[in-house]
């Protein structure tokens, strides 16, 4: 009885988040322009409300999933009683109702956060940034309840078990991609209901920058982990050993990583100098905007790919009315009062200011061409022009330039000064990293591969001199305390977080062009007792055989592989599956990750003689993708424990008890 | 104060012809990487070009699925159930390719009027047609009632097969 009772418990739970959603959205926002105090008061206790509600609504949710209740529409379309335990929990979100309350259920959570870790804020700023947060939360409530109800009934006719989650989905990576990509979107809410606080209010301060900067790291560094993990299931799932396709589902998430990444550094310029504040402003609205973009993209129906889960048209115009309301709205909003925010710091020459707008404009630039290239069919498609599809050559051919472009850059930021670089000091500063990064990136493919190599030698150099410089300007700086323990001390974890950052930026680059231009792919036929040779390994397929799984059935191949020279040799188990309740093949990839090199085997298919084609790859520094990532989030989740906001906050509190960040 | 807004004036002038010379480059990168879709009724009607790469897409015709028995180089005609396409390709196909299934091909149009896919992708839909080929089929004039029952027959045909086999 209570069982039965889940979904509509649900249900019930999300409507009241929906109703607290729009008190929380309209009036604490009147609270603040009427000077109220106690209208004001309304954001905190909504926010929390409608936060404790969405959450029953979801954990509703995934009771029916756990519970295999199959009279829910949803459950029955994505679920299978068969199906492990962590594929039924993380099946909510792979589909697409699931995945909007998921969206809510973040944004909801980011909300909470946001008042609760912000009471020392001024009322009117706090009763702003939660009230703006809060009509984008009943645009989805609504979103959610009106075209994409997630416990929708299957009413009398209830299946007798479900037809399962599709098996692409039945994976590691796809449990944890979806949640930190929605925590990097959604995270991007923040700044932006801070940005529209201040067009508001007119106030924006250095204060202001420092309560928005730890937010917009911590929302950065889930978007890039979720990019990653997006980019290192793609690479073992989907069986060609890609990273990277351009895809329009990955073009999505990349458009607001890039916006983000130059809204962090105009940031930057903002606490430190005053200066760029319209220009922060319309890159907190442009980040936001361009995530509700990747939403709207994904979500409507109108790319197909693993992504697109559903089409239903209604859904793809309820989007784009909330994602062309929001940026309306907003960006008049900003061409009305930016003028009165702005303030003109002046600054002239070389310098890190001048330098970090060069970044913003690079960062910009690449934006603009990814979305040009990701929107550019549909447009036409939509206009009835004609269906074209924009390949890899183009994203290649305008975002490797202007990468290198942007690594010239990056060398010198860190190792200049705000306000005034001497420009001579800064030459001598350098040039010896960039004789140096110039002879290895050149020498390296020579000694590696016997060959010069240009295309790895520019991607060498490029990460070389981001590091070069950066580490010869740590040393300095250790050097100026009394000791080198005193000068380690002396050194603030924004510092550190900035190097670990850009150290990754400079890994991913190494990965990126060793991994291209070195790697090594061979489709073979290959019967039992056949070898195969690829970059020093011998491959021996020794057995074919059959298993089956809880939910599959698959065929098997067992391949012995060994190092040139080396006794000792290892095997490799590449499966191909076929999914018994929706009868989808799928390829198991077998890897052998390493550091410096991935081998990766798949099965293709089976020829007449029962003899298989396989795809064999070697992939050197593959990993080193992922790791830059890694690093790159590191960075920017070290850089929101520094010092600096901690003390904010305390000095705010009158010596009461600290917040954690 | 005048030589202040000069100066402004030119950053703000350098500014734009950047960004001109940027939207210039870009347009023409994606004018030398877009590709066109053609439908079997399109390449046969002499539509698509030679020489540069197009996408073309169909299902897989029933039986014309050869395999070359020493490689991995496959033949394979590509139908809208008006008009079919000889593709030929190396490699391996992905893991929904099948026949009677929707595929699209990224290739060149050969002179003898086949196509050389550099890349295969294919993708289950429950009509049986992709939505792209069945809007070039109807700009064709042709109605959807001359192709859609035959191609969800051979379809589900084949797809029932298929299952059989398995079990």
């Amino acid at each position: 009885m209570l069982i039965e009772m889940i979904p509509e418990v649900g249900l019930f739970a999300l409507i009241i988040a929906l109703l607290m959603a729009v008190i929380q959205g309209t009036v604490p926002l009147v609270g603040a322009a009427t000077r109220h105090p106690l209208w004001m008061a309304y954001a905190r206790p909504m926010a929390s409300g409608q936060f404790a509600f969405v959450l029953l609504a979801y954990a509703c949710l995934t009771a029916s999933y756990m519970l295999d209740d199959f009279s829910v529409a949803t459950v029955a379309n994505n679920s299978n009683s068969m199906l492990p335990w962590y594929y039924k929990f993380s099946a909510v979100w792979g589909n697409h109702e699931g995945s909007m309350l998921l969206w809510s259920l973040i944004l909801a959570g980011w909300t909470f956060a946001v008042g609760h870790a912000s009471r020392a804020l001024p009322h009117d700023i706090l009763a702003r940034v939660l009230g703006v947060m809060g009509l984008v939360s009943s645009g989805f409530l609504a979103f959610v309840l009106l075209t994409s109800n997630p416990f929708a009934r299957l009413l009398p006719d209830v299946p007798a078990d479900g037809s399962d989650l599709n098996p692409l989905l039945q994976d590691v990576g796809l449990i944890i991609h979806p949640p930190m990509l929605y925590m990097g979107y959604v995270g991007f809410s923040v700044v932006f209901a801070f940005a529209i606080a201040a067009l508001l209010s007119g106030r924006l301060d250095a204060a202001w920058t420092r309560w928005v900067r730890p937010w917009t790291n911590i929302a950065w560094a889930f978007l890039t982990l979720g990019i990653a993990l997006g980019s290192w299931w793609a690479y073992y799932e989907l069986g060609w050993g890609g990273w990277w396709f351009w895809d329009p589902v990955e073009n999505a998430s990349l458009l607001p990583w890039l916006a983000g990444t130059a809204l962090i550094h105009s940031l930057a310029v903002t606490e430190k100098r005053g200066a760029f504040k319209s220009w922060t402003l319309l890159l907190a609205i442009s980040t936001f905007s361009l995530s509700l973009l990747g939403t709207f993209l994904v979500r409507s129906g109108v790319l197909t790919s693993v992504h697109a889960f559903a089409n239903d048209p209604s859904r793809g115009v309820f989007i784009l009315m909330l994602l062309g309301l929001t940026v309306g709205a907003s960006l008049l909003l900003f061409a009305l009062r930016a003028p009165r925010v702005g303030q003109r710091v002046g600054f002239t020459g070389l310098s890190r200011d001048t330098l970090l707008l060069v970044n913003n404009l690079l960062l910009v630039i690449m934006t603009v061409s990814v979305l040009l290239g990701t929107i550019y069919p549909l447009l036409l498609d939509a206009l009835g022009l004609g269906k074209i599809s924009v390949g890899a050559p183009y994203f290649n051919s305008l975002f490797v330039p202007l990468t290198v472009l942007l690594c010239l850059f990056m060398g010198l930021g860190p190792v200049s000064q705000w306000k005034r670089t001497p420009a001579r000091a800064l030459w001598r500063h350098c040039w010896p990293s960039a004789v140096l990064a110039v002879v290895i990136a050149a020498l390296v493919p020579l000694i590696y591969r016997g060959a010069w190599n240009p295309r790895v030698s520019l991607g060498l150099a490029a990460a070389l001199w981001i590091l070069l410089p950066m580490l010869k300007g740590l040393v300095v700086r250790i050097r100026q305390g009394t000791s080198w323990r005193a000068g380690l001390r002396r050194l603030s974890l924004a510092y550190w977080g900035m190097l670990v950052a850009h150290l990754g930026v400079a890994v991913t680059i190494i990965g990126v062009s060793v991994v291209a231009n070195y790697s090594i792919e061979r489709n073979v036929r290959m019967a039992e007792g056949d070898t195969a040779t690829l970059a020093g390994y011998t491959f021996t397929l020794t057995e074919l055989g059959k298993r089956r799984g809880a939910n599959f059935v698959a065929d098997t191949a067992r391949l012995e592989v060994r190092h040139q020279g080396q006794s000792q040799g290892f095997v490799m188990t590449p499966e191909k599956r076929l999914y018994l309740a929706t009868g989808m093949p799928m390829t198991d990839v077998a890897l052998r990750p390493g550091l410096w090199r991935d081998l990766y085997v798949a099965m293709g298919e089976e020829l007449e003689d029962g003899s298989w084609a396989l795809r064999l790859q070697y992939k050197p520094l593959v990993r080193w993708l992922w790791l830059g990532a890694l690093l790159m989030a590191v960075g920017g989740l070290l850089a929101v424990v520094d010092r600096r906001y901690r003390r904010r906050r305390r000095s705010a509190h009158h010596g009461a008890e600290e917040t954690p960040a | 104060m005048r030589a202040r807004r000069r100066q402004r004036l030119l950053i703000i002038l350098a500014m734009l012809a950047l960004a001109a010379i940027a939207a210039g480059l870009m347009l023409y990168a994606l004018r030398s990487n877009i590709n066109l879709f053609f439908s079997p009724v399109q390449v046969v009607a002499g539509e698509a070009p030679l020489g540069r790469p197009i996408r073309a897409g169909g299902l897989v015709a029933e039986g014309s699925v050869e395999r070359d028995p020493q490689s991995l180089d496959i033949r394979f005609s590509v139908t809208d159930h008006v008009e079919s396409i000889e593709v030929r390709y190396s490699g391996i196909l992905p893991d929904l390719f099948r026949e009677g299934q929707g595929v699209v091909v990224l290739g060149e149009l050969q002179p003898g009027g086949w196509v050389r896919a550099e890349e295969v992708l294919a993708r289950h839909d429950e009509n049986y047609m992709p939505p792209e080929v069945a809007e070039a089929l109807k700009e064709a004039g042709h109605a959807p009632e001359d192709y859609r029952d035959k191609a969800a027959e051979v379809g589900q045909r084949l797809d029932s097969r298929q299952r059989a086999d398995q079990e």
